[in-house]
């Protein structure tokens, strides 16, 4: 290859890649979901914070007995996250103001682009087409990238088995309930239906109708439609949801985006750079050769004056 | 349910009533009493106390949205029901589904285009929240799920009230 030609073609990839950098993560963050994917409206504006949804996922998915009963108020006085013991947490928020507390049902909010799947090596989450994110602990290795990578604080570990690591969360109970179209457990059980099922597109539908019907009940926003690309758990909110324990600072983009552009240089470097070094090497070793000659006297400097 | 049987016979004659004279619609037999919740598992049935409510309350679209006598209030619904004639169904169950979120409801919802009502709510939503709502607003109503309806045995396996009073779940990680 003639050094123009391997100059004009290093030239050519350059600007290609740069200009592929500068596209936005080659158009990331466009998937909505797919298109049959199933979803649970939450009405914070509902919930009376009777905790059944939570009793009713400890059976459904026979986790073990609770430390204290599903009556016992006395939860409510701390934040508490899902566990591996509890799929599923209610807490309140909003207590000393007089229009009374408001109470938010925590799970995993089943992403349209999980960053606990895109985080996981060995392929232990599925985004399955009804819109669940399930989990094989067969392949798990406990590695708890997932639990790191998710931005709701969803995924829960069971330390107490050693030998078998077992990362824990909501699937929205797609083994027994979701693959037949049905509701999972805490929505069937919900005495104020506070959370609604169906078609993720028809929730979205049906939570900005809300917000027109009674604008004086809802901030304007559903949170969950747009966030992290956008989730199969939406909610609509009395008040800010900053008030109420959501993350508002995260991004409409999936997780995802943020290390694609970064993801997208591995095989460049893994694919071009050998070529391209190597290059640059036989050219500057050539040069030396036609040019001055000099290569093959080591003795030649030190006779130099 | 058969428990709604009462309210759908209440109707039916009250309906049977009106196309003869208009007139006797005021005293149209209404249900005393009404057994609620009468195969639940977790809570056992109750008897809702209808003509208590009837003495305390006296207008009826306070609870049902439209009955035989008045009609719509509701200012959303008013919009296009201002005119409508009284109805033959005025029972929760009437329009409010047992099971809201059901296969089959669902692919009904998507195959009506035309269908207006898109977020109606499930005859158990819509009874909670009529009942505790206006509890919560007069303050004078019981509001706890217990006030109502007492748990079974087999409810209160599944609230595990036999843990009541142990360490709560947050204490260990202060």
């Amino acid at each position: 290859m003639k050094r123009r030609n391997f100059l004009k073609a290093c030239l050519i990839g350059g600007t290609t890649i740069a200009l592929g950098k500068t596209n936005k993560g080659w158009a990331s963050g466009s998937f909505e979901g797919y298109p049959e994917a199933m979803g649970v409206l939450v009405d914070t504006t509902r919930c009376i914070g009777c905790r059944s949804c939570e009793a009713a996922c400890n059976k459904e998915q026979k986790l073990p007995e609770p430390d204290t009963s599903f009556d016992d108020p006395s939860v409510f006085e701390h934040d508490r996250r899902p566990t591996a013991k509890a799929y599923t947490v209610v807490n309140r928020y909003q207590k000393e103001q007089p229009s009374g507390p408001v109470y938010r049902k925590v799970q995993c909010n089943h992403c349209n682009e999980p960053a606990c799947l895109t985080s996981c090596f060995v392929n232990a989450y599925t985004k399955t087409k009804e819109g669940a994110v399930i989990y094989n602990s067969k392949v798990c290795v406990g590695c708890r990238n997932c639990m790191i990578a998710c931005p709701f604080n969803a995924p829960g570990y069971d330390y107490d088995s050693a030998t078998n690591p077992i990362v824990k969360k909501c699937i929205l109970c797609y083994d027994t309930r979701l693959k037949y179209g049905k509701p999972p457990a805490c929505v069937e059980i919900c005495p104020q239906e506070a959370l609604t099922f169906g078609h993720r597109a028809d929730l979205i539908k049906l939570a900005h109708e809300r917000i027109r019907a009674t604008p004086d009940r809802y901030v304007d926003h559903v949170y969950g439609e747009k966030e992290v690309g956008g989730t199969s758990w939406l909610y609509l909110a009395p008040v800010g949801f900053d008030k109420l324990g959501f993350d508002t600072t995260l991004s409409n983009d999936p997780i995802i985006s943020n290390v694609k552009d970064f993801l997208g240089m591995v095989p460049m470097v893994l694919s071009i750079w050998p070529a391209l070094f190597s290059g640059i090497h036989l050219l500057c070793k050539n040069q030396e050769h036609d040019g001055h000659g000099h290569d093959t006297d080591s003795n030649q400097e030190d006779t130099k004056p | 349910m058969s428990s709604y049987k009462h309210f759908i016979v209440a109707a039916l004659s009250i309906s049977a009533i009106s196309v003869s004279s208009p007139a006797a619609l005021q005293c149209a037999p209404v249900p005393d009493s009404v057994t609620l919740n009468p195969n639940g598992k977790l809570y056992s049935p109750f008897t809702f106390n209808h003509a208590k409510h009837i003495q305390s309350i006296k207008e009826c679209a306070d609870c049902h949205h439209h009955t035989t006598g008045t009609l719509v209030l509701a200012p959303n619904c008013a919009r296009c029901h201002q005119n409508s004639s009284p109805t033959a169904v005025v029972s929760c169950k009437g329009c409010h589904l047992a099971a809201p979120f059901s296969p089959e409801t669902l692919a009904a919802k998507r195959a009506d285009k035309q269908r207006y009502h898109l977020d109606k709510m499930g005859l158990k939503g819509a009874m909670h929240q009529n009942c505790i709502g206006c509890h919560n607003k007069l303050g004078n109503g019981p509001t706890g799920c217990q006030d109502c309806h007492p748990r079974t045995k087999e409810g209160a396996a599944f609230y595990s009230t036999n843990r009541k009073g142990a360490k709560p779940a947050h204490a260990e990680e202060e």
